[in-house]
């Protein structure tokens, strides 16, 4: 039985200091290196995007627009922060001007308010956790169910999971990038962890792997 | 210390991030092994991390690289778009400039013939004085009869080139001998 805890918290952004020069050789005159400075973070401007619109395309739209921004106002970043950091808080506020014009809020689900944050979360009981190893994510049926329960997740919820465990954060660097504290980043990290494993759990023993012969030597994935 | 499980779900997460105080964690640890149902949650939990946090779980869109690059390449200014910028510079002094000599040639130049009946008095000597009136459209030698003059209007007494460039041509009656048939 497992007992470790996982290392989650992944070694200080060593690229911090290789941001830092490019930057400067942008401010000179270097434009194009803009792309090389950006690129190792691409990813996680298009997940912070995804985490607050789930809609894909809008998602792609606005992490580019965030990228064009950043570079726009390149010479207002004064370091006192990471440059991802920053990158990715101008992504977060580009997607709630997304939201706000979209009036996304009034579809969120009524469970998905900020008061259910204090009320103690239940896990469902079963009776054993069927462990899912990871080369199922070479499945594109797997993916699209990891991608559905996230995205019955509530928006604070979905937020805070994405950017510490999808994107691998620090607890810090996620609540500054949202405006949070970080109290809240770890209530809420908790309820997404525990909601997804419950959403999951079914999912994968009764439904998706329960059709599929299991055990004696085949394997779903 | 002992824990129930009301009190290990909500350590759950900062368990596994490895942020609960050593008495809290015995205490836990000792819980796991005797409650299958924190076991099963701490698994569940710890595999939903390790899941999503694999790279393979989201992938970014195709062609999501290339578009914000395009972005970019739309928005920055390249260097052929420099040189196109002065070549523009140039071109636009050149066209301003050359409207201004144009202006210049043209006022040299002989404006609209007053009468499409007459010709042009190029023969006409440049330097030769000659009387015009303001409404008419011929321009004669001095003292000539068919001069069209209304009452009280000033008879002016320029040179032939000032003449023709008014646009006024030659009296086919008193300057008769320049003219080009």
């Amino acid at each position: 039985m497992l007992r470790r805890t996982i290392a989650v918290e992944k070694p200080a952004d060593t690229g911090d200091e290789r941001a830092q020069s490019l930057i400067a050789r942008i401010r000179n005159g270097e434009s194009s290196l803009f792309a090389e400075l950006v690129k190792p973070y691409e990813r996680r401007v298009y997940v912070t995007a995804l985490a607050l619109l789930r809609n894909e395309a809008d998602a792609q739209d606005v992490a580019q627009e965030a990228i064009l921004k950043a570079f726009m106002y390149l010479r207002q970043f004064r370091g006192e922060s990471r440059f991802s950091t920053w990158l990715i808080q101008i992504t977060v506020n580009e997607a709630r001007m997304r939201q706000r014009k979209q009036h996304a809020e009034l579809f969120e689900p009524l469970a998905e308010s900020h008061d259910d944050e204090e009320v103690a979360y239940t896990p469902r009981d079963f009776a054993d956790w069927r462990e899912i190893p990871s080369e199922a994510l070479e499945k594109s049926e797997f993916r699209a169910i990891l991608a559905k329960a996230l995205a019955s997740l509530g928006q604070i919820y979905r937020e805070v999971f994405l950017l510490r465990d999808v994107e691998h954060m620090s607890i810090e660097e996620t609540a500054q990038a949202l405006s949070i504290s970080v109290a809240s980043v770890k209530t809420r990290l908790l309820r997404a962890r525990l909601m997804l494993r419950d959403i999951l759990a079914p999912a994968f023993a009764d439904g998706w792997f329960g059709r599929t012969p299991f055990g004696k030597g085949s394997k779903p994935w | 210390m002992v824990v129930n499980c009301e009190q290990v779900w909500p350590e759950i997460s900062n368990y596994l991030e490895g942020e609960v105080n050593p008495d809290l964690r015995a205490a836990m640890e000792a819980h796991f092994h005797e409650c299958k149902r924190c076991t099963a949650v701490l698994d569940g939990a710890r595999n939903v991390i390790h899941l999503y946090g694999d790279d393979r779980a989201l992938q970014l869109p195709a062609g999501f690289t290339a578009g914000w690059r395009r972005r970019l390449t739309e928005y920055m200014p390249n260097p052929r778009g420099t040189a196109l910028g002065w070549l523009l510079a140039v071109a636009a002094v050149a066209l301003v400039s050359g409207s201004f000599a144009l202006a210049h040639l043209d006022a040299k130049s002989v404006s609209a013939l007053r009468s499409y009946h007459a010709e042009p008095g190029t023969g006409v000597p440049d330097e030769m004085m000659v009387t015009v009136s303001a409404d008419s459209k011929i321009f004669h030698v001095p003292g000539c009869r068919f001069l069209h003059k209304h009452e009280n209007e000033s008879v002016r007494l320029i040179a032939a080139s000032e003449a023709i460039r008014e646009g006024y041509v030659p009296c086919v009656r008193c300057l008769r001998q320049y003219l080009n048939r």
